[in-house]
């Protein structure tokens, strides 16, 4: 456990020291403050498409943060061999993954307390209300959401050599679940046998992202999801990031590295 | 002084390792590394890996530290098999090139290094102290690595593979690409730790250095063990110094008309 936190540590620290999480963080200011300053057709109402934008970019930028740390984790490691001195203690690969989901994880949930603080002020300043709960609920489901991106990015970066690819590929592919991941089941119908069922099992195999995106809950103030559910969501996040981590242990513990 | 040999157990042992790589090409063989490699090193001895580029040394290297997976035979540290993440408990490994988390300071790479060997915070801040001043960096410890000369990012190398207070030193080409300062600097660290009784088993072109420093040595051409022994032994035997045996064994003639 000792050395998985180690290892989470540094990530964390990369995160911090590097630029990317500030140059969005002072973008989704920005561009909320901007918006939440401007005063259109004197609505009374206008704070809910602040609150829309800000939880969009918030969303976005999480994402953003989520794919970028982690894509470059293990091939960062490989292109500038840091791997070497690192596997020549007594580590093992398996705690090398899951150090680096710790790290990327943690470091998202991180970022995502400073999105929703800020987001939380903007909104409570404008509306004199400040719903805790619904605040903290919405960013508990987003970070779950997030343990899954991180995971899934985290096998392809043992499967593809280059950040660039690892990190496109993955974009497409959440991006694709969190659009269409909702209506495969639908598209499935209109298709003639097998497609049909191929298209159905894809539907049951892929993570539905969506699930976690109560944005819509937060902007029409429509109250808390029921805690079980928040509860059966975050065991069915926490089966996927288990069965994520254990394809991409499998990929990387034999992987010969060579100097 | 050197500290007496505590025990004749061999430290490193390779039993007929044999490292395979697949084709890039499929018309093309499959290379092999390292050809049936026995080596032995005991305890307290300094070894000197030698060979052209390409002869395998790193390859043997990288299967003692578990990087790559040996096609047959076998290779133990203290004992235990490679393979086992806990035969690498007591060495500690310094790279030919310096591979380290550049956004760190050399403070904070080397207690990053001493919670992975599980050492306890006030005892790992002492080592810390110690070998920084060992490694002449106090100065620099708050500065991120990526400011540094090459080296210096050496030193912090040697400090990182020294953290755990290992019983046995891998060290890959130490004073490569080092200006003669540094390089003087690496030696005289590596004789350091030899007067303290480790081990230390490293690979080097600088044969000058390796006849000062080692023990034993082990040649090494195209994957093959050519020659081992004790430096003064070879000498001996061969009536020539090192760098006339290692060229004779590469086969290489000296062309004098240019």
């Amino acid at each position: 456990m000792n050395t998985v936190l180690a290892l989470a540590g540094v990530v964390i620290k990369e995160l911090y020291r590097r630029k990317d999480f500030y140059v969005l963080f002072v973008l989704t200011a920005v561009i909320t403050l901007v918006m939440g300053s401007v005063s259109f057709f004197n609505d009374a109402k206008i704070v809910r498409y602040v609150k829309e934008i800000a939880l969009l970019l918030i969303w976005i930028s999480a994402l953003v943060i989520a794919i970028g740390t982690t894509a470059r984790q293990i091939p960062a490691e490989r292109e500038n061999r840091t791997i070497f001195p690192l596997l020549a203690k007594p580590v093992t690969r398996g705690q090398v993954i899951l150090g680096k989901f710790a790290g990327c994880w943690l470091a998202c949930g991180l970022a995502l307390i400073v999105f929703y603080l800020f987001f939380g002020v903007v909104s409570g300043s404008r509306e004199h209300y400040w719903p805790l709960l619904n605040f903290c609920q919405a960013l508990w489901l987003q970070w779950v959401m997030l343990g899954i991106v991180v995971a899934l990015v985290l096998l392809g970066s043992v499967v593809f050599a280059a950040p660039s690819s690892n990190g496109t590929i993955s974009f497409i592919v959440i991006l694709g679940i969190l659009l269409l991941g909702r209506h495969l089941n639908q598209v499935a119908l209109q298709q003639p046998e097998p497609l049909r069922s191929v298209v159905y099992a894809l539907y049951f195999l892929i993570p539905h992202l969506e699930w976690y995106d109560v944005r819509d809950l937060i902007v029409y103030d429509r109250g808390l999801v029921r805690w079980v559910d928040c509860g059966l969501a975050t065991l069915y996040a926490a089966l996927y990031v288990a069965l994520l981590l254990f394809g991409a242990w499998l990929v990387f513990r034999r992987k010969p590295l060579n100097l | 002084m050197r500290v007496p040999l505590k025990t004749m157990e061999p430290i490193v042992e390779t039993k007929n390792l044999r490292v395979e790589f697949r084709a890039q090409n499929s018309g093309q063989a499959k290379k092999v590394a390292v050809k049936d490699l026995n080596l032995s090193i005991r305890a307290g001895e300094v070894f000197g890996f030698l060979g052209p580029n390409g002869a395998g040394k790193t390859t043997t290297m990288n299967v003692l530290l578990g990087f790559v997976n040996a096609t047959s035979g076998a290779a133990f540290l203290f004992g235990v098999d490679v393979r086992e993440p806990i035969a690498r408990q007591r060495i500690g490994y310094l790279p030919e090139l310096t591979y380290y988390y550049k956004f760190l300071t050399a403070e904070e790479l080397l207690r990053f290094y001493a919670r992975i060997f599980g050492i306890r915070r006030a005892e790992a801040e002492r080592r810390i102290e110690q070998l920084l001043k060992l490694v002449e960096l106090e100065s620099a410890r708050q500065r991120p690595i990526k400011t540094y000369s090459k080296g210096m990012q050496q030193r912090v190398g040697l400090a990182q593979a020294l953290i755990n207070n290992p019983e046995l030193l891998i060290l890959d080409e130490p004073t490569s690409g080092l200006d003669p300062l540094g390089r003087m600097k690496v030696r005289e660290i590596i004789q350091r730790l030899k007067n303290e009784g480790k081990t230390v088993f490293f690979s080097s072109h600088e044969l000058g250095e390796v006849e000062t420093v080692c023990d034993r040595v082990a040649i090494i051409n195209q994957g093959e063990l050519k020659v081992e022994g004790r430096v003064a032994d070879l000498v001996e035997k061969h009536q020539a110094n090192l760098e006339q045996i290692f060229l004779n064994i590469i086969g290489y003639e000296p062309q004098l008309s240019v």
